[in-house]
């Protein structure tokens, strides 16, 4: 098992001022928060400005090194953010830094398409349960094996978008002519191979950037690579065991799993960096080859698979909406955290421009269940009120099974909300998945309490036929 | 002009530009270049220092690019039970093939540490009614769907499910009140029909499902069905599991996303059948809809069950047709792209997933859906040691 950190460890290395600048009025209240990761190191800011703690800082860098390195690449500001995992199961704590969807683009691409793809990849947006799914950044391929002509795709790249940019080429020179154009991106480099990786980890150095440690198929070679890539200073490193379908799946599904395996359950230095999947590879599979369709279809179900066991970073060439969704969604799932519902503020919302006569409805703070309900009143284009209660997160038949939506709640919500200022009729309608509730909310409010439909698409309808004021 | 190259770092760029306005010829330690190779870029600003790369050296130092890896230290030591669908003429069933799902002694995929014996397997999905389902599932099925018995026969000739599912949802006094014995006639039919082992469920109300299935599991004797599901509380579980014991089948225990009420459920059912009879339904919550609590309990069901926790230590089912209520799977929104293939990859994603967290069973519909998941649990069982065909070349091929 990975080490166990104690607040207290953490604790005896803090500067022990009480100072609060880091947010939390003690040193021991900020240590849990460190073990806890809520809090980041820098947020102490007595310990990097004074000299005399350099050598407690460099001790809590050390003990707080996550199993998984975290590597940052891209422009500030709009950093890309990979690893920083700590478990290897998300039940454990949760997953840190949700997967990097990167897509490719390629220097010899036309140049009306090269505008339109890194339009559609920086402009594209799904709106699932209140929050917005995007893409994440490019991957710069060189295709022609020719410097200038991937020197000029970096410079177009850098005045369409400051998307992060992985730059992608085995040959040192061509990386370095993008390199000169992109420097202040601080790209992540793919890729150092047991080949060429004297060269690349002096561009790396040189130019301040991550790199990718790239050996397909052999997992004591990459270790080496890694090693080697260590022994030059380099420490932002990512790793490529390779991507494989078909037959070669199931090598690439024990490789992933076996070093995150090793860097969460043994702490082994040389397994603890982020993990790049390439499930492009699916489009010069021999099987897939000249088959758009199903060369997206099994990309996608690649991507999937390796969103779900451990990929960091993952290289995709298909755009189509219908490849993306499902994976943008997977992410945003398995990335929450298991201890706490994705939830939105309770309260009283209006729709459209409601009047004292509107209806009122009722429903809870599940985002889930908020967002669908809101989709549904929405696109119908009603005036009316939605009340949402507090039910820690829970959907409507969790919380009603689970005693977190009951008469009480909701009665003491229409008080809180002050509902009856809002409407001049004394009528509610509740979910119909809540029924059971409707008897002791007419006791307890004297209101009329009407039972919806099951299912928040059939609002509309319902309100056609009984909503009488 | 002499200077190693390794320390110019940052401004080297500054440096060489600021250079090569001073002089024509410079020398590095590790190589040299005459000023005029250079390319220089137009804007003047950055050149293109083609021949430093090539010129590089490779140093006298070799480093072995080889580190041993460490073992990975996997160290369950529980199994899980093997559970036995179907029965043979010989075992006293009509089936020609069984079927084994569970018996895991490691993670799913975790083939470095060991491989688990039985490949997960799919079973398509029959209702007893034509029920409404999305169009691209309808269109799939066509005429089928007005005959359980052909619906079936369709999953197993032409869409390859290892067996089949048949849904007695009719029966529910809400939907069609279907008689109990004309839901045994239909279970009858797709025995006729199709030389697989069955799985049958009724429709979740809690009266009538248990007279429903414990006549089934009376009326069809010996044939080792799977009978889902059987939920808390005992009035419901118990007179179904000990009709399974009686006459020989399998039962589904079934829970909600919730690995305490799972294992109180199991240990209950245990008192009456022994754990190669028992399948667990943790409940697949879809993608979109909740997928990561599914993902979860799964996997930390089947993490206990391989510790030892004999009452987890169950094959998992997954009713992974629930992917087709998610909205994104099935509504006609033109944007999202065609539903033709948005719905079964909606499938697949969430089969998938699960099948990563330790799911033995999945109940599915659509073929494209079922032709991926099997493809896929076919190529996992492969070798893992070493890949199987060249490194693909994605930078150039693409
Ligand atoms: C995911 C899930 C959970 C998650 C919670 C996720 C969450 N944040 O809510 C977890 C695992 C935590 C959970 C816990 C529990 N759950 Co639960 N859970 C589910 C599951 C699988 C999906 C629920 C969901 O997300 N639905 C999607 C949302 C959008 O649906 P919704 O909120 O109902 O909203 C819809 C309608 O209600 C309606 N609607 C909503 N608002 C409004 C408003 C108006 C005015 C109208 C008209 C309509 C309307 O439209 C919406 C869209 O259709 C369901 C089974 C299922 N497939 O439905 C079981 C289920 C709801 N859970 C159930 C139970 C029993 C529980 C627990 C009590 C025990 C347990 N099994 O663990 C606990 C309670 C939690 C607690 N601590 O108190 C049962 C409820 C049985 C019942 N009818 O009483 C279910 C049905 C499973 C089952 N069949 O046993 N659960
Ligand atoms: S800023 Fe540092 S020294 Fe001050 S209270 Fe926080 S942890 Fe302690």
């Amino acid at each position: 098992m990975a080490k166990k950190i104690s607040p207290m460890d953490i604790y005896k290395l803090l500067p022990r001022l009480n100072c609060g600048k880091c947010g939390i009025s003690t040193c021991l209240g900020f240590a849990a928060k460190l073990v806890e990761r809520t809090a980041k190191l820098e947020e102490c800011r007595p310990l990097f400005e004074e000299e005399k703690y350099r050598d407690s800082l460099a001790q809590l860098r050390e003990i707080l090194r996550p199993p998984v390195i975290e590597v940052r690449f891209g422009p500030p500001g709009r950093e890309a953010v990979v690893g920083g995992k700590l478990v290897l199961h998300r039940h454990e704590l949760r997953y840190m830094n949700p997967t990097i969807l990167a897509i490719d683009v390629w220097d010899d691409i036309g140049e009306a398409e090269l505008e339109s793809r890194v339009r559609f990849i920086e402009n594209f947006k799904y709106t699932y349960i209140g929050r917005e799914l995007k893409l994440n950044a490019l991957a710069l391929r060189c295709r022609s094996g020719d410097p200038s002509r991937f020197q000029d795709l970096a410079s177009k790249i850098s005045k369409l978008t400051d998307l992060p940019i992985v730059l992608c080429s085995l040959d040192p020179e061509v990386l370095e002519a993008a390199l000169l154009r992109i420097r202040d991106r601080r790209p992540l480099i793919y890729a150092a191979t047991e080949g060429n990786w004297r060269d690349i980890a002096e561009l790396a150095k040189m130019y301040r950037c991550p790199v990718v440690a790239s050996a397909p198929g052999d997992l004591s070679k990459l270790r080496g690579l890694v090693k080697a890539l260590n022994s030059e200073g380099l420490d932002d490193i990512v790793l490529d065991p390779g991507t494989f379908i078909g037959d070669g799946l199931a090598y690439t599904v024990n490789s992933f799993t076996i070093l995150r395996w090793l860097a969460c359950r043994q702490g082994d230095r040389l397994s603890g960096y982020p993990i790049l999947a390439i499930p492009a590879v699916v489009w010069v599979d021999e099987e897939f080859k000249d088959k758009p369709e199903e060369a997206k279809w099994m990309e996608a179900v690649l991507t999937a698979m390796m969103i779900t066991r451990y990929a960091d970073i993952v290289i995709i060439h298909g755009v189509d909406v219908w490849q993306l969704l499902p994976n943008l969604i997977l992410r945003e799932n398995l990335y929450t955290d298991p201890v706490k519902p994705v939830s939105v503020e309770p309260g009283l919302r209006e729709f459209g421009s409601p009047n004292d006569k509107s209806p009122l409805l009722v429903t809870t703070n599940f985002a889930l269940t908020y967002f669908t309900v809101a989709s549904d009143i929405e696109s119908a284009r009603l005036n009316c009120y939605l009340l949402v209660v507090d039910t820690e997160g829970l959907s409507v038949e969790s919380s009603v099974a689970g005693r977190k939506l009951t008469a009480e709640k909701i009665a003491s919500a229409m008080k809180e909300y002050r509902v009856s200022e809002k409407v001049s009729h004394r009528k509610i309608i509740i979910p119909g998945l809540a029924a059971r509730l409707k008897g002791e909310l007419e006791d307890l409010t004297g209101w009329e309490v009407l039972v919806g439909p099951r299912d928040s698409s059939d609002i509309p309808a319902f309100l056609a036929k009984y909503w009488k004021i | 002009m002499s200077m190693r190259r390794r320390d110019i770092g940052e401004s080297f760029l500054e440096w060489l530009l600021k250079l090569l306005s001073e002089s024509e010829e410079i020398e590095f330690e590790d190589f040299s270049l005459e000023a005029s190779e250079l390319q220089l870029d137009v804007t003047g600003v950055t050149p293109i220092i083609r021949p430093i790369m090539e010129a590089v050296k490779p140093e006298a130092r070799v480093v072995e690019l080889v580190e041993e890896l460490p073992k990975p230290e996997v160290a369950f030591t529980n199994r899980i039970s093997e559970v036995r669908i179907g029965a043979t003429k010989s075992e006293g069933g009509s089936r020609s093939r069984v079927i084994v799902i569970g018996g895991e002694v490691t993670m799913p995929f975790y083939s470095f540490s060991a491989v688990n014996p039985n490949p997960p397997v799919v079973s398509g999905d029959v209702f007893d009614w034509k029920l409404p389902l999305p169009k691209p599932l309808r269109d799939a099925f066509g005429d089928a769907m007005d005959d359980p018995a052909e619906w079936a026969k369709l999953y197993v000739d032409k869409f390859a499910a290892d067996m089949v599912t048949i849904e007695l949802t009719s029966t529910d006094p809400s939907i069609k009140d279907t008689p109990i014995r004309e839901a045994v006639k239909t279970v009858e039919n797709i025995l006729q029909a199709v030389d697989s082992p069955i799985m049958v469920g009724g429709s979740g109300d809690p009266v009538k499902d248990v007279e429903l299935l414990v006549e089934i599991a009376a009326t069809f004797e010996g044939e080792r069905l799977l009978l889902s599901s059987i939920p808390s509380p005992e009035d419901r579980f118990k007179p179904i599991a000990e009709a399974a014991k009686r006459y020989g089948h399998n039962v589904v225990a079934w829970a909600s996303l919730d690995l305490n009420l799972q294992r109180d459920l199991d240990r209950a059912i245990l008192q009456i059948l022994p754990p190669e009879r028992i399948v667990i339904d943790p409940t697949s919550a879809p993608l979109g809809y909740g997928i990561e609590y599914a993902f979860s309990v799964m996997e930390r069901i089947r993490i206990a069950g391989l510790m030892g926790d004999s009452e987890l230590a169950l094959p998992i089912l997954s009713g992974t047709s629930n992917a087709w209520g998610a909205r994104e799977a099935w509504l006609k929104i033109p944007e999202l792209g065609p539903r033709e293939v948005r719905g079964p990859l909606w499938e697949t994603v969430t089969a998938l997933t699960l099948l990563l967290a330790g799911c033995d069973l999945f109940i599915m519909m659509h073929p494209l859906a079922i032709k991926t998941v099997k493809q896929v649990i076919s190529w996992l069982y492969g070798r893992w040691d070493k890949p199987v065909g060249g490194i693909p070349d994605w930078l150039g091929g693409i």
